[in-house]
């Protein structure tokens, strides 16, 4: 799945690829400040993307926008199809129901039990039962190897246990694609591994995961595509082994480098 | 002269501490129910609401509570509303309350971190599920301290109310040791009564603040 065919409008139902997420020149901005100038991106079903690059060059604002955490100004998004439309709340629920999202700092609710936090918004939203949604967290949390920490409150786990209940958490929504925004950022050396392992694993079974990552190693490993992100646009696109091993920009090579100092 | 004897002044005392008692609840009530609904529509609504509420916050803040229940009570009669002392405190009390309550709470609930309204976004919650099921519920914890501590002042804040005729606690104290010339003993029991009254106020919310975080499932 490495080399991506440039998307044409000649897409026929005899091609099955079609992209999950389209993103046509947007553009974002906060104020006079503008953090996304034009950004075009197909992602297709299954595609694992890493996001790279400098803080602040627009690569966290990308995703966020994704699933409307961010509003953009200018340009279209769309999940499966379907526009993003920040002005209808019928249209944002629908989509993030599409679209979930891991972020650096987990995010647990601090006030209920690892199995309520997976539970919550599959009985909120999806309108399951108590009982199926708590089925649906244990197998869930047997995945992210916490099958026993059902009953246990956030503080009481670990980061990377935290970060992966929130795997957990996510999936239970069973969306089409994950945003990961640095997810192993907020944790210790030593817990970063337990994390990329399952995340490794959702790339294995198909699962579309575009991340936003400093772990250089893992993006080389388990991405299709790597995307260099430089002053809000997307400077260098391709095949981890083109990327990392020849870049073609004197920003990336210069990124690059900054990582090995 | 007529003689006082202790059991007379307390049985006068907790007489009067109905009045207390009936002025609490009903600040209490009415402040929490005005407080909470303004909240719901600020967080709701954004900012335009959220400076008319400010305004409304500052205005029964910036006053004192004594002049709101001479303009509830005398005011109102001039502009040809005629209410009665109950009414009035009950108004001027809610009022007084809900602006401080309000910002208590908004206040608790901008203390929980962002990200917790971004997980429940990306969830796909809707806003009122967000509020339910993630933000209030941390908030709550948040505000069982504050609230609880200007619940007390609210107790005693209710003496205020015998402006407008209200026997209530102090009140009745003043009336007793001016009768009994005994306003060391008269004043001493008033000041138990109140402690009686705001002491277990502020137990009970020690106990709700140290109820270990959420629900085993």
């Amino acid at each position: 799945m490495a080399a991506l065919p440039d998307i044409t409008d000649s897409q026929t139902p005899a091609v099955p690829r079609v992209p999950i997420v389209r993103i046509t020149a947007l553009r974002k901005s906060y104020g006079d400040n503008e953090v996304l100038k034009g950004i075009d991106l197909d992602v297709m079903r299954g595609e694992v993307i890493a996001l790279i690059g400098k803080s602040g060059s627009g690569k966290s604002t990308l995703l966020r926008c994704i699933n409307g955490l961010e509003q953009f100004q200018d340009g279209s998004l769309t999940v499966a199809g379907k526009p993003l439309l920040h002005e209808s709340a019928m249209a944002m629920r629908a989509l993030r129901q599409q679209v979930g999202m891991i972020f650096q700092s987990f995010n647990l609710f601090p006030h209920l039990s690892v199995g309520r936090n997976v539970m919550l918004a599959p009985t909120l939203v999806k309108q399951r039962t108590a009982k199926e949604a708590a089925e649906q967290a244990r197998v869930l949390l047997a995945r992210v190897g916490l099958a026993e920490k059902f009953d246990a409150m956030p503080d009481q786990l670990s980061g990377g246990q935290q970060q992966r209940v929130a795997i957990a958490r996510a999936l239970a929504m069973e969306p089409q694609v994950l945003l990961c925004d640095e997810i192993t950022s907020a944790l210790d050396p030593e817990l970063v591994g337990e994390v990329l392992r399952v995340v490794e694993s959702l790339a294995d079974e198909g699962m579309t995961l575009l991340m936003v990552t400093h772990e250089m190693n893992f993006a080389r490993k388990v991405a299709d595509r790597v995307i260099f992100m430089h002053q809000g646009r997307v400077h260098e696109m391709g095949a981890p082994a083109e990327i990392f091993g020849s870049p073609r920009t004197a920003e990336l090579r210069q990124f690059l480098k900054s990582l090995d100092d | 002269m007529v003689e006082f004897t202790l059991w007379d002044i307390l049985r006068n005392l907790a007489l009067a501490l109905r009045w207390t008692v009936a002025l609490s609840l009903i600040a209490f009530i009415g402040g929490g129910l005005v407080g909470g609904a303004l909240l719901c529509l600020r967080l709701a609504l954004g900012r335009k609401t959220g400076r008319l509420i400010a305004t409304y916050v500052g205005l029964f803040q910036g006053t004192p509570l004594l002049m709101q229940l001479f303009l509830a009570y005398f005011g109102l009669a001039l502009l040809g509303i005629e209410v009665s002392a109950w009414t009035a405190a009950a108004l001027a009390l809610t009022l007084y309350t809900s602006a401080y309550l309000v910002e208590i709470w908004r206040g608790c609930v901008e203390a929980v971190p962002r990200g917790q309204w971004e997980a429940a976004r990306s969830l796909a919650m809707s806003f009122g599920e967000q509020l339910r099921h993630v933000i209030l519920p941390q908030a709550m914890r948040l505000a069982i301290a504050p609230t609880v501590g200007f619940l007390v002042q609210v107790i005693k804040g209710t003496a205020l109310a015998s402006v407008i005729g209200f026997v209530e606690l102090t009140k009745a104290g003043g009336m007793i040791a001016n009768a009994s010339f005994q306003p060391f003993l008269v004043f001493g029991c008033v000041a138990l009564f109140y402690f009686a009254l705001c002491f277990p106020v502020s137990l009970i919310a020690q106990h709700l603040e140290r109820k270990p975080h959420g629900r085993a499932a």
